[in-house]
Parts: structure tokens; C-alpha cells; sequence
């Protein structure tokens, strides 16, 4: 192989290694998770952590961290459970104000410059206490349509593999390959030099934040249809998993250097590494602590990986 | 005149005024009954977000992307440890309190060790070893919860004229780390680190060596921290530090810290603790139920950032 290709797709190199090594020790542990059947268990919960992950990905992009996205995630699965399939007109109008309150939250971050740390923290209380008004007490029912999208029984392989791969190559393509998306990324590389070229920045980071907005609510709706009722707080986790996922994917924090495929990658060995835990019937005490190791263990191996591609260049 | 204008320039004027005028709405609502007891309420809660938030403004000082999220955890196996090693003994408070704040020490060391020799992003390898110091703290502790000597129980919920000692004593500590960030080499130090990392290194300043040391300190305070809580709340729990993440973050902002480095503002930590403290309050008061009581809090606290930062926009 050719080292400019190789360079290229370093990104995504050791994401896609840390993954087959996750997933192959679980099919060592678990032989009969090598089946259609297992692999829907396996990956089905993935589906929703990776549409949170490029959703943070989106905020990463432009050099700025959603602090709100488990609570927001939390906020649609409850909209979800609830309005939207009692009043589906109403459910739609609070989804996409829920969208534009992102675009709002962006403007604000830009034209204020304001950290977005606290403002997407404050947000986070805002969402939460939404998600408790719509949906006081966990319950609700997730619409029929939504649930029949989640259980489909696709060919082959399950449904989440398709909408996993999907969901890859498509903000891929948006967000690397198209001349857009690359303005997008500009914003978050070099803002300045993307503002002389006569771009608006306030545009892009009010873009971005939408996006995010919309794969958050992708987010909330696949974990609604998979869990078939809300709870304010079922997603709380995601903000944190979501951040993890990207870093995990090859992402960076500043700088605009994201991979929406390693972002993908990086959210299914998040899901697969708790399976994995589990399996090994480790005390439950350590269960979290394990998943720390994990993740510290995959990015000292990027840092390893790194350090011997400078020495080589 | 200019006396005023100076202390208008304060970025930690916004937190002070948001305080009071929280207090007033507050006990406007129950037409001054209680003022002076939520007063010493929040000054007694507040010392715990100020002091655990002194470590945070000082490793948010150190630059965009160092940010400490192991805070809860450090506190947790902190007071854990030490409440089990005492064992309701108060001959062990000191070694208990060293005990505690050891382990935040070890903690921050640990945190260091993945930013610097791994180069891990402060972000995630703090939250990295929070899962690993999380887990340590929850398989040491067994999920027993052991009373604080006595002596300590006292000591942390001792009021004198209806201001908490523990508050003097943060105030006191403040003070000292105020002096430490403007007249020691180490503070200055950091805040140079904030301001232009190559600038600092090219003006031979250690900065790895202050760095490392912020860190180790951001853990100490933690652990003290968390040795205090168990004391003041009768031992300790092991999500006794889950609302201190949040806490300490936006205790740091609001009260004027820049979230960008390089410039840090240690009276208005107290300012803005005693506003998170006394919003809450506010809220209980007016008997909001949970759902509005959140909103308001999020909306309130976006306020807050967006007016004091007003003159800090270019």
C-alpha cells in the first residue's frame, strides 16, 4: 500500500483494530454471539450511541463540547414515548423546536463567545427538566412505526449493521468529502481563514449545532424504539459516552480533525466493550473500572501508534 | 469615582450581585422569614463547591482542554477510604484527614502519569481514571457506610453566630491560594502556562513540573473535599460526589474564571457558589415542581454567564 493512502486512513486505522479486537473476544467468550440473533443483541443499543457520538462529533468540529446531549437524547426518547405518537403533529413541531433551540444555543456560543462548556451545561438542566415535564414518571409508549423500524428483521444481517453503516458513509461524505462539508470543518480549523474567504461563522457554528441537534434526535428516537418506553434519565450516560466515542474514533478536540467513520467505530466498541465485561463475569464492582482501562489502554496504543509513524515520516 | 469604577470592572461582580439578588427575591417570597438561616445554610455548602473548585480553577487556568472530571470519584474514594480507616475514632482524625488526602494526591498523580506520558487529553483521561477510581472506591467500601468520629461530625457542622466555621476555614484557604496564585512563582507560573504554553516553556518556567503539581493539587482538594462531606453528612456515600462535576465547572465560570486559561479570579468562586446554592433554594421555596425547578436553573445560569461575560467580548 501506497504511504499517502496509508497516511490517510491512519485515522481510522487503529478504531477499526481496536474494534475487530473487541468484537473477536467476544465471539471467543461468547461463541453463540456469532449469529444473526447475537449480533442484534450485541450491536442493537449501538445504533443510538453512535447517532449521539455524531452528534458530539458535530459540536467537536467546531471546537466546542455538548455538555446537554445525554439529557437532550433523554428529552426526545420522552417526546418520543409520549407526544409523538399520541398527537404526531405536535410531537414533529417540539422535535424541531428542540432543533432549533441547538441552532440557538450556537448563535449564542458564537456571538457571545461564550465557553461552551457552561452554556451547554446550563442546557443540560434546561433538557432534563423538560424531559420531567413531558414525561413525569418513566413509562409511555413508543409509536408502532418506530418500534417496527428498530425490530425489522432485515436480510442477511441484522438492521443495525445496515443503519450503522448507513449513518457512516453518509456524514462521511457529507461532512469529508463534500465542498460544504469542508468549509464546516474550515470553521474549526481555522476560523479566521475561513471568515476572509467570506463564509459566515456564525452560519457554520449555528449549522453545526443544528446538526447535532438532528442526530441527537435520531439518538433519542432509535433508543425510544428499541426500549419502547421513556425516562428522563435513560440517557444521561450519552454525554460522556458520545464524547468518549469520538476521541475513541480518531477524533480530536480542537482543530476540526474528526472522523465521522472512526466516530461510528469508536461508539460500536463502546457498546461492544461493555458486552464484553459482562461476559467475563468480572465482580460487578470493577464493571466500571474496567471500561476506564479500556479506553485508557485503546488511546495509549494511538499515542504508541503515532509516535512510531513520526519516527518513520 | 474611580474607586467605583474599579470595582465595576470586577469580572466577579455578576456572581455577588446574582447572589443577593437571588437572596432578596427568595426572601421577599417569605416576607423575611429564614433569610439568615439559608444564608448560613449556603455559606455551608458553598464551602464545599469553593474548595473543591479552587483545584478546578486552578488546573482550567492551566489552559484550553485541562479540565479535571475525576473530582467525583477522588472525593468518593477519598472519604470512603478515610472514614473506614478511622472507623468512628476520633484519635485517627489526623491520619484519617492525611489518609484522605493522600489519596488525592495518588489520584492526581495517576491523572497526570495518562495527560503526560500517554498524552491523553485531560478530558478523557480524567474521566478514564474517574470509572477506575469510581470502581476502586465502591469494591473498598462494600457499600457500608461508617459513621465520621464525632469530633469531625462536629467540627464540619460547628456554627458560631450563625456563620459555619468550615466556611471561615475555607475563606481562610482561599485567601491563602489567592496569595499563591499572584505572589508565588507556582501561581504565577500556571496562569503564564494559560496565557501562551511555548511562550512559558521558551521563558524556562518548568512547565511540566507546574502542571504535574496542579494536578496532584486539584486531587488534594478533592480529597479533602471529600474527608469534609462524609464528615458533614455522616459518612460516606458513594454518588456523594456526582453533583460536585457540575458544580465545580460552573462555580469556576461564573465566577469569573476564563474558561480559555490564563486568568483566574478566586474571590468570585465564592460568589458564585453561594449563587448555585441560593438558586436552588429560591426555587424550593416558590415550590416549583422538579421539571420547572431544573429549566429555571439551566436558563438562570445561561443568564448569568451571558451578562457577566458581556465585557469580555472583543
Amino acid at each position: 500500500m501506497n504511504t499517502a493512502l496509508l497516511a490517510r486512513n491512519a485515522r481510522i486505522l487503529l478504531p477499526t483494530l481496536s474494534f475487530v479486537v473487541i468484537l473477536l473476544a467476544v465471539f471467543w467468550l461468547q461463541p453463540r454471539a456469532m449469529s444473526y440473533v447475537g449480533l442484534n443483541l450485541l450491536l442493537n443499543l449501538a445504533l443510538p450511541i453512535a447517532f449521539a457520538t455524531i452528534a458530539q462529533m458535530f459540536v467537536i468540529t467546531v471546537n466546542d463540547l455538548d455538555l446537554s446531549l445525554g439529557a437532550y437524547v433523554g428529552f426526545v426518547a420522552c417526546v418520543g414515548a409520549t407526544w409523538l405518537g399520541e398527537q404526531p403533529a405536535l410531537g414533529v413541531l417540539v422535535l424541531a423546536a428542540g432543533i432549533a433551540v441547538y441552532a440557538a444555543v450556537g448563535a449564542l456560543i458564537h456571538l457571545r463567545n461564550l465557553p461552551s462548556i457552561v452554556v451547554t451545561l446550563g442546557m443540560s438542566f434546561v433538557w432534563l427538566g423538560l424531559a420531567i415535564l413531558v414525561l413525569p414518571t418513566p413509562g409511555g409508549k413508543a409509536p408502532d412505526w418506530l418500534r417496527a423500524l428498530m425490530t425489522w428483521k432485515t436480510p442477511i444481517v441484522p438492521f443495525a449493521i445496515y443503519a450503522l453503516l448507513a449513518l457512516a458513509i453518509i456524514v462521511h461524505f457529507g461532512l469529508m468529502r463534500s465542498a460544504y462539508g469542508a468549509v464546516l470543518r474550515g470553521a474549526g480549523g481555522n476560523p479566521r481563514s475561513v471568515e476572509r474567504a467570506g463564509w459566515s461563522l456564525l452560519r457554520t457554528k449555528m449549522v453545526m449545532f443544528a446538526l447535532a441537534g438532528v442526530f441527537g434526535m435520531f439518538a433519542g428516537l432509535a433508543l425510544v424504539g428499541l426500549t419502547t418506553s421513556g425516562d428522563a434519565n435513560i440517557a444521561l450516560r450519552y454525554t460522556l459516552l458520545s464524547i468518549a466515542g469520538v476521541i475513541l474514533g480518531g477524533g480530536e478536540f480542537t482543530g476540526g480533525r474528526i472522523s465521522p467513520v472512526g466516530a461510528v467505530i469508536g461508539a460500536m466498541t463502546l457498546t461492544l466493550a461493555g458486552s464484553f465485561l459482562s461476559f467475563l463475569r468480572l465482580d460487578p464492582d470493577w464493571q466500571i473500572g474496567a471500561q476506564g482501562v479500556i479506553l485508557i489502554i485503546v488511546l495509549a496504543l494511538r499515542v504508541l501508534i503515532n509516535r512510531a509513524e513520526a519516527r518513520t515520516a | 469615582m474611580s474607586l467605583l469604577r474599579r470595582l465595576l470592572d470586577k469580572p466577579w461582580l455578576g456572581a455577588y450581585a446574582g447572589a443577593l439578588a437571588i437572596w432578596l427575591a427568595t426572601i421577599a417570597f417569605t416576607e423575611g422569614q429564614g433569610g439568615a438561616g439559608v444564608l448560613t445554610a449556603a455559606l455551608s455548602f458553598a464551602t464545599f463547591s469553593v474548595l473543591v473548585a479552587i483545584g478546578q480553577m486552578y488546573v482550567i487556568t492551566l489552559g484550553p482542554g485541562n479540565v479535571d472530571l475525576s473530582i467525583p470519584a477522588t472525593m468518593t474514594l477519598a472519604g470512603a477510604v478515610s472514614m473506614k480507616i478511622m472507623d468512628g475514632n476520633d484519635p485517627m482524625i489526623v491520619p484519617g484527614l492525611l489518609i484522605a488526602l493522600g489519596c488525592g494526591a495518588g489520584v492526581g498523580v495517576f491523572n497526570y502519569g495518562l495527560i503526560r506520558l500517554l498524552r491523553i487529553p485531560p478530558i478523557i483521561a480524567t474521566l478514564s481514571s474517574s470509572f477506575v477510581f469510581l470502581s476502586a472506591a465502591i469494591s473498598y467500601s462494600r457499600g457500608i457506610r461508617i459513621k465520621p468520629p464525632p469530633l469531625l461530625a462536629d467540627f464540619t457542622t460547628w456554627i458560631v453566630a450563625g456563620i459555619p466555621v468550615l466556611a471561615v476555614a475555607g475563606a481562610l484557604l482561599t485567601l491563602a491560594m489567592s496569595v499563591v496564585l499572584h505572589r508565588t512563582v507556582f501561581g504565577r507560573t500556571v496562569t503564564a502556562i494559560g496565557q501562551n504554553p511555548r511562550a512559558a516553556r521558551l521563558a524556562g518556567l518548568h512547565v511540566d513540573r507546574v502542571r504535574f503539581a496542579t494536578y496532584v493539587m486539584c486531587g488534594v482538594f478533592a480529597g479533602l473535599t471529600g474527608y469534609l462531606v462524609s464528615g458533614f453528612s455522616g459518612g460516606a456515600a458513594l454518588n456523594m460526589g456526582s453533583e460536585y462535576l457540575l458544580a465545580s465547572i460552573a462555580v469556576v465560570v461564573i465566577g469569573g474564571t476564563s474558561v480559555a486559561g490564563g486568568f483566574a479570579n478566586l474571590p468570585g468562586l465564592w460568589g458564585a457558589a453561594m449563587l448555585l446554592f441560593l438558586l436552588v433554594t429560591m426555587l424550593n421555596t416558590y415550590g416549583f415542581g422538579a421539571g420547572i425547578r431544573l429549566v429555571l436553573t439551566g436558563v438562570i445560569i445561561i443568564a448569568v454567564i451571558t451578562l457577566a461575560s458581556r465585557k469580555a467580548v472583543r
